[in-house]
């Protein structure tokens, strides 16, 4: 596997072959030790240079003193997903050093701190120590932030040593502390003294370099979590009730930081969203329920533990056919589990959430641009279906940074729905002739109409409830009008699934066998169908986007012989749910899963696949 | 003979009459404590001349959860979950600060499962009226002990009931309400006059009101019966809701046994003492007499505490004064050009 060929190592004992933007640096340090700034600049200063990255933060649930890794991949190709080994190795923690050289390749390269008594039990790493301590005294760093200077110094060392460009350094710092002079002339001080004590002091014998590409017109980076809390906010999202929980947090803060600048009108100098922490997630969707009712675009953000409590209003929405829209930044297990690990493990529970029979819109986006795409997106669905919708991302997608094209800018109006204010409730009540119910299908397409808290028009009100109710919203135990209200919830919306995103299908030529996947691990699935049709099985994919199933979806297995649905949970529940659906298609699909709270790597999808080809 | 003119419907200073105000008939046990209130809210409401559209109805699950379909059929209503209908609220009344919002909770709802709930609203003094009708009993489940129930009761198939009661008005108080009454179902006339100036009050207004289950507990030595209520029931003082728009005041009242309570909108509640000159103002006074109530067993009734100068959760957003559900899509979407900004500024 090509993205993790070791160096080789000659018989003089250096190490030849120069590798060139094609590895894995990862830096260990404590939790809470402020790496994060450090780690982020050496990552930006990167991506700057032209040369695909991506950073996983592979973290504890602690908040101070616990081991933290931050891993990052350069991949002239491209190839973002994790890899499972590294080739340079950042050693601030000496705590962990055991656990490094377990994952360090042959002839790698350790950078640590010169006062750390280094007994590795192998002899082919090349070895950098820095005199930390030393540059952080000379740096005459303020006492209380020599912790976090320390963190400086590998960046200016190591940037020396694998020629990352420190004039971009210096600009990505700029931007990072957005100006603050004292904070970027601080930063800057220790890291120019390192990178010199470097340039003058080691003797480069590795053979991983960084070298410029060409720069990378039209891509940002961010995090997942930030694209949808600006997608929600660019599809007009009013009101926001959250609880905080990790991975998903940093999204509900996310709209609180672009709020003043995104959604204060102009006119007035007012606010047109609200954000609230509520009490719990119960309250959180309560809230969210409350107000999409109301006519709000309203949301809630959070992760399976949460979801769990927010099953009785999200039933209710679908039955009160109430637009809302939730995020679920997925994390492992149930409880606490592993809160800083992701994994892919609420499909099934998300599907089938709520008592009685439901069925939620579920949108799986797959990467950061589709983060925003779907963050407004979903509002126009919820509206115009009158339903909630799910967004699926995971701690690997919202958390950690990656590289992406632009975003696109809405390029539909918002569609609000069929929703009746006072001339329009008069009208349509003049061609009903007074007629009109909160649930009867006017149009045909399951797709009742309805009217708002505020409407003036003595027609308007109507009680909402989960208790039975006819087209008119009056209360009804009548089994024919039960059945009746259920089944036109089915039909609105499968009359109406062309409004949800399609699956991304891709193919190679003279394929034998199709790959199925969803959401953050298509980078994975995308390497791993390089390397397998280097391995002489090329193979075509389908990436899902949405639930239910669109009838691409149907259509695309029943070309394939056999297809592998790849995910992150341990029971395949995509394969699961596609069986359900799809079952002539069922017996023919193959279960590549796992969970162990890491991103899936191409690697592990390869070796799977290629055992059950062998059988 | 002079020719009759047909009888003209009384209307009040909105034009609307009584029936403008009422709901469906109640699926209530008849004598329940509940429908009493849904006919002094419809009474409150005539008189306050307020608009049936102006009004939101809230509830939970429970006998009392039932009860907003039983007035004003022309407001919005939405029975949401067991407990929860103080975040349905509001995130509802974010829609429209101009709405007015009529919760109604039973003591299973706000007490057991909606503690927590009724805590955080009581706490973001969101504008509405928070009724608990409070029977100390589970109705729809046929009789079960509520957390409100005395301590001691007795109720077929349950046994004794061992637990201390929660006092809604001292959680209430405790939370910071910003309104606080009880009331006795069985005293229609203070139902009213403590809803008027519940629904005028700028803030959350709780209001207990002890309402017997006919059903499964109104035994005649129990708290919450009819006959315990009408033999142990203080009023604090009477109280004479007077709107705004409304000049005659306070002719009725003896100089100095009076203490007058401004409301947000500028009408006042007259409160007037029996006993003592209660101060409605002082969250002190409040709790003791709620403590010297209980150590006496008494009903004590009437509105227990007012702080109309308390900021709601609206004045804690910067909030327009287009109701946000009116706002159009151009003031939703932010720009082309923020949205270039933006991206440039991810190119770091």
């Amino acid at each position: 596997m090509s993205q993790l060929r070791p160096a080789s190592i000659m018989e003089s004992g250096s190490v030849g072959g120069k590798i060139v933007n094609d590895f894995c640096i990862t830096f260990s340090t404590v939790n809470g030790s402020g790496s994060a700034t450090a780690n982020t600049i050496i990552l930006k200063s990167l991506f700057r240079m032209g040369i695909p990255v991506n950073g996983k933060n592979i973290f504890p649930s602690n908040i101070q003193g616990l081991p933290t890794w931050y891993s990052i991949r350069l991949s002239k190709k491209g190839y973002l997903a994790r890899v499972e080994m590294d080739h340079i190795v950042v050693a601030m923690n000496p705590a962990t050093l055991a656990t490094e050289m377990q994952f360090l390749v042959p002839g790698g390269v350790l950078f640590y701190p010169d006062d750390f008594k280094v007994d590795l039990g192998r002899e082919d790493v090349i070895l950098y120590p820095m005199p930390v301590k030393r540059l952080i005294k000379e740096a005459d760093a303020p006492q209380n932030l020599r912790d976090y200077m320390a963190n400086m110094v590998y960046v200016g060392v190591v940037a020396q040593m694998l020629g990352i460009d420190l004039g971009i350094i210096y600009q990505v710092l700029d931007a990072h502390f957005k100006g603050k002079k004292k904070a970027v002339e601080s930063n800057w001080s220790v890291i120019q003294a390192a990178a010199n004590w470097a340039k003058e002091n080691l003797e480069k014998r590795d053979p991983y370099y960084v070298e410029p590409m060409p720069p990378m017109e039209g891509y940002i980076i961010t995090e997942g979590n930030v694209a949808s809390a600006l997608g929600a906010l660019y599809g007009g999202v009013q009101l926001t009730a959250w609880y905080p929980i990790t991975p998903a947090s940093s999204l509900a803060e996310s709209v609180m930081e672009y709020l003043p600048q995104l959604r204060t009108d102009p006119e007035t100098g007012k606010t047109t969203c609200v954000v609230i922490q509520a009490e719990d997630e119960i309250a959180a969707i309560g809230m969210a329920v409350g107000a999409g009712w109301a006519g709000l675009r309203a949301m809630t953000s959070t992760s399976g533990p949460g979801i769990s409590l927010m099953a009785e209003y999200l039933g209710l929405a679908y039955y009160a056919e109430v637009p809302v829209v939730v995020w679920d930044v997925q994390r492992v297990g149930p409880s606490t589990g592993l809160p800083t690990r992701t994994a892919q493990g609420d499909l099934t529970f998300v599907n089938f959430i709520s008592h009685g029979d439901t069925e939620y819109v579920i949108l799986l986006p797959g990467n950061v641009k589709e983060c925003f795409e779907f963050g407004w997106k979903s509002f126009d669905i919820a509206e115009r279906l009158q339903t909630p919708v799910i967004i699926l991302s995971d701690l690997d997608l919202g958390m950690n940074y990656h590289i992406s094209p632009r975003f696109e800018y809405p390029d539909q109006p918002m569609d609000r729905g069929k929703v009746l204010w006072e001339e329009d409730l008069e009208k349509m009540l003049q061609k009903l002739d007074g007629k009109w119910g909160r649930y009867l299908d006017v149009d045909g397409d399951g797709i009742p109409y309805r009217t708002l808290p505020g409407n003036r028009h003595p027609a308007s009100a109507y009680f909402a409830r989960g208790t039975g109710h006819d087209e008119m919203t009056r209360y009804s135990e009548d089994p024919d009008v039960w059945e009746r209200g259920l089944n036109r919830l089915k039909r609105k919306i499968h009359n109406n699934l062309h409004l949800l995103p399609e699956p991304v299908i891709e193919r190679m030529e003279g394929a034998k066998f199709a790959i199925i996947g969803f959401g953050s691990t298509d980078p994975a699935i995308q390497e791993a169908r390089d390397l397998l049709a280097e391995a002489g099985f090329p193979t075509d994919y389908m990436r899902i986007r949405s639930l239910p199933f669109r009838n691409e979806v149907g259509g695309f297995l029943e070309q394939y012989d056999h297809a592998y649905v790849v995910e992150l949970n341990r029971d395949g529940q995509l394969k699961q749910l596609l069986t359900i659906n799809f079952p002539e298609s069922g017996s023919r699909l193959r279960q590549v899963s796992h969970v162990d709270g890491m991103p899936m790597t191409a690697k592990w999808i390869v070796e799977r696949i290629l055992s059950m080809e062998d059988k | 003979m002079t020719t009759q003119a047909a009888p003209k419907t009384q209307v009040n200073l909105v034009g609307l009459s009584r029936a403008d105000y009422k709901g469906h008939n109640s699926t209530l046990c008849a004598g329940c404590g509940h429908n009493s209130i849904s006919n002094q809210i419809i009474a409150a409401l005539y008189e306050l001349n307020v608009v049936p559209e102006t009004v939101v109805k809230f509830s939970g699950i429970g006998c009392s959860s039932k009860s907003p379909t039983y007035f004003l059929n022309r407001s919005f209503g939405f029975n949401g979950l067991h407990g929860r209908m103080p975040s349905l609220a509001l995130g509802a009344l974010f829609a429209d600060h101009t709405l007015k919002g009529i919760g109604v909770s039973g003591d299973g709802d706000t007490a057991s499962i909606g503690m927590g709930q009724f805590k955080h609203v009581v706490r973001r003094n969101l504008p509405m009226v928070y009724i608990v009708e409070n029977n100390g009993v589970y109705g729809l489940t046929k009789g079960q002990f509520s957390a409100t129930a005395e301590r001691g009761l007795e109720l077929k198939r349950q046994g004794v009931n061992k637990y201390f009661p929660v006092d809604i008005c001292m959680e209430a108080l405790i939370g910071r309400a910003s309104f606080v009454a009880r009331s006795f179902a069985g005293d229609p006339k203070q139902v009213k006059e403590i809803f008027k100036a519940a629904f005028s009050h700028r803030g959350i207004a709780v209001i207990d009101i002890i309402s017997p289950c006919v059903t499964f507990h109104n035994k005649e030595d129990s708290f919450h019966s009819y006959t315990w209520g009408k033999e142990h029931e203080i009023a604090l003082h009477d109280i004479t809701y007077v709107p705004a728009r409304d000049e005659i005041t306070i002719e009725d009242f003896e100089e100095g046994s009076v203490r007058e309570v401004t409301l947000h909108d500028g009408a006042t509640i007259v409160l007037k003492k029996l006993d003592r000159d209660y101060d409605p103002t002082n969250i002190y006074e409040a709790l003791r007499v709620l403590h010297e109530a209980e150590d006496n067993n008494w009903l004590l009734t009437g509105i227990l505490y007012v702080n109309p100068n308390t900021p709601t959760i609206f004045d804690m957003y910067n909030l327009p004064e287009t109701p946000l559900n009116r706002l159009p899509a151009e003031k939703l979407r932010p720009s082309r050009e923020s949205f270039e900004r933006l991206m440039k500024s991810m190119e770091f």
